[in-house]
């Protein structure tokens, strides 16, 4: 058989190799929520930066990314599975890919317990201790939050943002095989941060819910309320992870930032209550995630 | 309506690193009344421009924005003062209260003339001071004419407050549309010119 021949075989291999990783990609990485997946996997490579750990450890950092990577996405693909009825009433939702159909509900499963198993196994097998953090965060997001209270009562928010906590920590207990001061108010700092993502969306999305028969804050206690809990949540946000930063050694430069950001926040979040509106509500959100990446970011790269 | 646009957002996200670099590390080593003046009016920068780039340019109709605008030259020059003139930073410090106080409460309060008399007073007095000091440590050879850059800042701050100022007080000197085109720019050119200025310091 002539050379060419052969090349051109292993060529039309390549080719069909690629359309199939393509494919697979379109159809399963929209489950992932790669924004989402990308902030809590930041927190947690943050919180194993703010041990102060030798920054060039690659193995241990590309460890500690493809095992909190895998969790994280293993959970966020079966909360979207279990959550695939919600999604399809849901306006804002019902383009998701297992919503569409796009998906089948079988495949996103197997795709989540696969992540979910590989992941939890590679902590485990990194640090117990470590592992078990993960795990619970999976447990938390998945068992308690999505299947257990989501559908019951608002409170099931406080849940989803312990579980939110879990990256941030888990990487602070991979950097220092214990369960610290610092790395709890790290953790409180992502916890009350997530109420105001949930809640923001849920005044937002006010309607939505409703229709997907979901119990918000909004709809059990009303906008204002809910607006003052975003509020109180933004604060508690602030000081948790001011008081963190404090403790992992910022410099006073870095921690005058943080004050100047803080103080943002809390005017933003006065002002929300004040002259309360959708706009104020929403900028407010997204000042907090600003926030929140800033403080992440400075943690990562700051930790002296 | 004048929309915000790609390149406002970028022009206001330098400016916020720029403010974030000035907070951090270009006001270490000066007194503490310094440091704390500086990180307000920095930081009020800060703040204002994450604002405008989260919000977008509604976020002017506010009546606040008159504090703001006031509040950073105000705090800037309070730093000048504290840092070449130590002997008259109380009495200026005094006067950074009162006249913040004066322009918060003559906006909210008071209207008309009383409003914008204040208003021309505090802007004119902290606009000068900015302008001037730089400019005379820079003629006395105190300081290398890199300084003079803070001078080009407090001018570009002057016209930036005084535009937004009188444009809440009812007498704009331009259309909001072309306030709001400008506004990136001047706020840009302005914490660049502060910040390559005070490097000199």
């Amino acid at each position: 058989m002539p050379a060419v021949f052969f090349q051109d075989r292993e060529r039309q291999r390549k080719k069909r190799m690629i359309s199939k990783l393509r494919s697979f990609g379109k159809k399963f990485f929209p489950l992932i929520k790669s924004l989402q997946t990308g902030l809590l996997l930041l927190t947690g490579l943050a919180g194993f930066m703010s041990t102060r750990c030798p920054v060039l450890n690659i193995p241990e950092l590309l460890a500690l990314t493809g095992s909190l990577f895998l969790s994280i996405s293993g959970s966020t693909v079966l909360n979207m599975w279990y959550d695939r009825d919600i999604d399809a009433i849901m306006p804002r939702t019902c383009n998701r890919p297992l919503s569409t159909g796009e998906t089948q509900p079988r495949e996103a499963l197997v795709f989540g317990l696969i992540l979910s198993v590989l992941g939890i196994g590679w902590s485990l097998f990194l640090d117990p201790l470590y592992g078990l953090v993960v795990f619970a965060g999976l447990f938390f997001d998945v068992v308690i939050y999505t299947i257990w209270l989501k559908r019951k009562t608002p409170w099931s928010i406080l849940w989803g943002g312990i579980s939110g906590g879990m990256p941030v920590l888990a990487g602070r207990v991979f950097g220092i095989g214990q369960i610290d001061w610092i790395g709890i108010a790290l953790a409180l700092g992502v916890l009350f941060w997530i109420p105001t993502h949930i809640l923001t969306f849920s005044i937002r999305y006010h309607e939505d819910y409703q229709t997907a028969r979901v119990p918000t804050f909004p709809g059990r206690y009303g906008f204002h309320t809910t607006r003052m809990i975003i509020a109180i949540s933004s604060v508690l946000t602030a000081l948790s992870l001011g008081a963190a930063s404090y403790g992992v050694g910022l410099t006073w430069g870095f921690l005058r930032l943080l004050a100047v950001l803080s103080a943002g926040l809390f005017i933003l979040a006065v002002r929300s209550l004040t002259s309360p509106s959708e706009r104020i509500t929403f900028g407010l959100f997204k000042y907090a995630s600003l926030y929140m990446l800033s403080t992440m970011l400075l943690m990562f790269f700051l930790g002296d | 309506m004048y929309k915000i646009t790609i390149r406002d957002r970028l022009l206001l996200l330098a400016t916020v690193l720029l403010s974030a670099y000035q907070i951090i590390a270009g006001i270490e080593g000066l007194a503490p009344l310094s440091v704390w003046s500086y990180t307000i009016g920095f930081g009020t920068l800060l703040v204002s421009c994450l604002l405008l780039i989260i919000l977008g340019f509604d976020g002017l109709q506010s009546q606040a924005v008159v504090i703001v605008s006031t509040a950073i030259p105000l705090s800037i020059s309070l730093g000048l003062v504290s840092d070449h003139l130590p002997g008259w930073a109380l009495p200026y410090l005094l006067f950074c209260i009162i006249g913040f106080a004066a322009t918060g409460v003559t906006r909210f309060v008071l209207s008309g003339k009383s409003a914008t008399l204040v208003l021309a007073l505090v802007h004119g007095t902290a606009g000068t001071l900015i302008t001037l000091l730089p400019l005379s440590m820079t003629i006395t050879h105190a300081f290398p004419p890199g300084y003079l850059l803070v001078s080009l800042g407090g001018a570009l701050i002057g016209l930036g407050g005084l535009l937004l100022a009188f444009l809440k007080a009812g007498k704009p000197l331009l259309s909001q549309e072309t306030i709001n085109r400008l506004l990136p720019v001047i706020l840009f050119c302005m914490s660049l010119s502060f910040i390559w200025g005070f490097s000199f310091l």
